[in-house]
């Protein structure tokens, strides 16, 4: 198991460094100047120049990327181009509140779609598999920043009930759990949990379908083991898989969503990325990029060793 | 407990949390709630940041500048009016030295008074690196504005003396820019501008009170302001960036806030229909293409540009628009002092359009060939995909082909920069580029001044002549505001009368306002005063 764990740890690196790499070239393939960005599009050339020396994007990129790596691993991620503020400080604060709204959207999502497709799995071919099966495709096929501005237009447009955007009445700064914080969570975390909710319930629906036509739930069967037994199989087989999913769909809403949070104007990541791409705020842009796609290969990882852990056919070697 | 305790008890939790998630209405403070377009709350430590929306909620609201634009009249095009400087004028003797009165008694939030020596330590913030109290995120935004300013002395506390590389009679419009932070405050937190940032001190009408990076800012009256005329009528101001148009439409219609910078065109009928107001009023905005004149340009020829700007149908490009707009006839709407009084009238006239472009060998079979560089968006842009196939189509219709290329708004402001000769232009005839247009200079010069060409400044098209440019000085050059207007309107029907540019539209600003936002009157201009807004609860 230790091998294979530090098998699977050292795949990570180079991937790690070579994301770090696409994402430092990537933001500077984007045509224009670097500092575009903070001089208005009229700046004389020597403005630009100047500002160029001031920020230090006049050095050779090679020289550009070591230090920014180096100071990366280091925890510093430089300063945003457009605020002056702490990237890793912008990336925490916005991180911390995408988090908050995974977790309601989880919640949410994972439990609607683990009950649903449960009782579609065990009910195969019935009305109410028919219903989930609907439901799920159609929660897995709504863009769901489409979702979202219907939503705002009916509970906060017409009806007055929700508010439309922002995480709190005094921003996120002083979140706390009450009424006025969580009235402004409930549409952003319903429309982030309607993908979720799909594709787990579809996912719960075909394995729990798949393990009980399996032979073996007929040998329990013809052993006499109660329904409730039985249950307990079913669940313990399709655990490995209904756990990668949901450890990756979990993934998915940690990253934030760029469409979500701005639909909600929700100052998550998503959101973050979304005004450091309008703003062109290249360390910024690189910074989240960075975060989030070390996070992404972070939780493959992990998602990794827990299903190994959980059912040790799939250690490989 | 019985049930009725337990139910009171219930209620008055429940009272409590709602009225912890209503504003501040309930303490008597009137509050007047802003969603922005930015997406970012504006650099607040002066020389703001966010474009023209940056100095109108955070530059001309906590700061002030020496001279600076009056804001009180929605009829008349505004002027520049006395700020911190209660009078300035050049010397005399010598055109490239200048005298400021600064105002006495004028005091920065920190309780500091406002003097020549701070008016000096601001420009030195922009303009000198070696300063200590140099910014390079003010200066960013600064510093191009002043660009003829060669010293600067404080002559005694109230008066100060500039003196400028050339002699420049646009310098009161590039002062205006330049807005003042408190030196004081400044040491007072270690000379640290981030520290600033949270906790900054200006001399205008209202005061930063609270700021949460990226998410808002809440601005209050500063009840000691110098002018007793213009003390904010509203305790206080909160302002949301949401750069998404239609999260601000929701945002107003679930009354999450009074007031909305830029509502899309397509939402105004419902939220007129809803009783909200949209305020509109023509500005020193320009919609227009800026031609090539490189060699083989097809408008180098005059019957080209003037049967293309009497191609198009500027009444239908209003319908299309939904009113929000003001067909062009100029690079300045018709009401600007710098209109004057051009021959050419830019008007809707097909046929003489044809009979021009025939006039010069082009026809039915031999039409001219033109391209344009267009944005899918940008700021100020409008809305240029359906505007610019509108015009496609227009001009097609008396023999104008019309080639788009349509590139991200940041590559057309490179391209825009680069010149017309420059690869990037991709040998394009013409850009299309919004142009800010509220002084002369930004208005008329920097689009042909032979001298702005790349590297130097944004004359796209190469655009060379002598006599233009001695216009272009004439102005620089009549230092009495009225006899400058009246050079202005003369370069102006010039380039009227010339078709020098594709004349199209001058946004309407929209914006839209929850009823109970009383006395805002719309300024012809990219700034706005919020201190007369009153909340009518």
């Amino acid at each position: 198991m230790l091998r294979y764990v530090l098998r699977r740890v050292a795949y990570v690196v180079p991937i790690a460094l070579g994301v770090s790499i696409v994402c430092f070239a990537l933001v500077h393939l984007v045509p224009g100047e670097i500092v575009d960005a903070i001089v208005p599009a009229d700046a004389p050339p020597e403005v630009v120049e100047q500002m160029t020396k001031d920020y230090g994007f006049d050095q050779p990129l090679p020289v550009q990327y070591g230090l920014w790596l180096w100071r990366a691993v280091q925890g510093d991620l430089g300063e945003s181009l457009v605020s002056g503020r702490p990237v890793a400080a912008e990336i925490s604060k916005a991180f911390g509140n995408t988090f908050v709204l995974a977790l309601a959207a989880a919640l949410l999502g994972f439990s609607l779609g683990l009950l649903m497709g449960g009782i579609a799995g065990y009910l195969q071919g019935s009305l109410w598999d028919r219903l989930v099966t609907g439901l799920a495709v159609t929660g897995v096929s709504l863009p769901h920043y489409w979702l979202g501005i219907v939503l705002v237009i009916i509970f906060s447009a017409q009806l007055n009930w929700l508010p439309a955007v922002g995480a709190g009445p005094a921003g996120s700064d002083q979140w706390q759990l009450d009424w006025a914080h969580l009235r402004h969570m409930i549409l952003p975390a319903v429309t982030l949990a309607a993908i979720p909710l799909g594709i787990i319930a579809r996912t719960v629906r075909a394995v729990v379908a798949e393990i009980l036509n399996q032979e073996y739930v007929e040998t329990l069967r013809a052993k006499g083991l109660g329904e409730g037994r039985i249950l307990v199989h079913v669940i313990k087989n399709a655990a490995p898989t209904v756990l990668a999913v949901m450890g990756l769909q979990f993934g998915y809403l940690l990253g934030g969503s760029i469409l979500v949070e701005t639909v909600f104007s929700w100052p998550g990541t998503g959101f973050l990325m979304n005004t450091a791409i309008l703003q062109r705020d290249l360390p910024l842009l690189q910074g989240t990029i960075l975060v989030l796609a070390l996070f992404f290969v972070s939780l493959n990882f992990a998602v990794d060793i827990l299903q190994t852990l959980l059912d040790p056919r799939i250690r490989r070697g | 407990m019985t049930f009725g305790q337990r139910s009171r008890a219930w209620i008055g939790a429940l009272a409590m949390v709602v009225g912890a998630s209503l504003p501040s209405a309930a303490t008597g403070e009137t509050v007047l709630r802003i969603g922005m377009t930015a997406a970012d709350i504006p650099l607040t430590t002066g020389q703001a940041d966010q474009g023209s929306e940056g100095l109108r909620f955070m530059g001309y609201t906590v700061y002030e500048s020496l001279i600076q634009w009056d804001l009180s009249s929605a009829e008349n095009a505004s002027i520049l009016i006395p700020a911190l400087a209660e009078s300035w004028e050049v010397d005399p003797e010598d055109n490239q030295r200048w005298i400021f009165k600064i105002r006495e008694g004028a005091k920065f939030h920190d309780g500091s008074e406002f003097t020549a020596e701070d008016a000096i330590w601001n420009f030195e913030k922009i303009l000198n690196p070696d300063s200590p109290q140099y910014d390079p995120k003010q200066a960013a935004q600064g510093r191009g504005r002043v660009p003829t300013i060669e010293s600067y002395a404080a002559l005694d506390p109230y008066t100060l003396e500039i003196r400028t590389t050339i002699p420049e009679a646009f310098l009161p419009y590039q002062i205006a820019w330049i807005v003042n932070s408190s030196p004081r405050r400044w040491e007072e937190l270690g000379g640290d501008w981030d520290a600033f940032a949270s906790n900054p001190s200006g001399t205008g009408p209202w005061m930063l009170d609270v700021f949460v990076p990226r998410e808002r800012a809440e601005l209050v009256r500063n009840p000691d302001y110098w002018d007793e005329s213009r003390v904010p009528q509203t305790d206080r101001v909160v302002l949301l960036p949401l750069p998404e148009a239609n999260s601000r439409v929701a945002a107003l219609r679930s009354g999450q806030v009074d007031w909305i910078e830029a509502p899309p065109p397509d939402a105004v009928p419902s939220l007129e229909a809803a009783g909200f107001q949209i305020v509109t009023n023509v500005y020193p905005h320009n919609w227009q293409w800026h031609f090539s004149r490189v060699d083989g340009s097809p408008w180098n020829d005059v019957n080209v540009r003037k049967a293309a700007n009497l191609a198009l149908d500027r009444d239908s490009l209003y319908v299309l628009l939904g009113g929000l707009m003001q067909q062009a006839e100029g690079m300045v709407p018709t009401s600007s002092p710098w209109f004057g009084e051009p021959e050419f009238d830019v008007r809707y006239d097909p046929e003489e359009a044809k009979r021009l472009l025939a006039e010069s060998g082009y026809g039915p079979d031999n039409p001219v060939q033109v391209n344009a560089l267009i944005s899918a968006s940008g700021s100020g842009q409008m809305q240029p995909v359906p505007m610019n196939e509108f015009i496609q189509q227009s001009l097609g219709e008396v023999g104008i082909e019309v080639e788009l290329i349509v590139v991200e708004w940041n590559t057309l402001l490179s391209i825009w920069r680069a010149g017309a000769k420059d690869a990037a232009s991709q040998g394009g005839h013409s850009v299309n580029v919004s142009y800010f247009s509220q002084d002369p200079f930004t208005a008329l010069v920097r689009h042909l001044d032979s001298t702005l060409v790349n590297p130097n400044g944004t004359n796209w098209g190469w655009y060379q002549d002598d006599s233009m440019d001695a216009m272009f000085t004439k102005a620089r050059q009549t230092f009495d505001a009225d006899e400058q207007n009246a050079v202005v309107a003369e370069i102006h029907e010039r380039f009227v009368d010339e078709a020098l540019f594709l004349f199209v539209a001058h946004d309407a600003n929209p914006r839209a306002l929850a009823p109970k936002v009383k006395n805002f009157v719309q300024a012809q201009n990219w700034y706005q005063d919020l201190t007369p807004v009153v909340i009518e609860e």
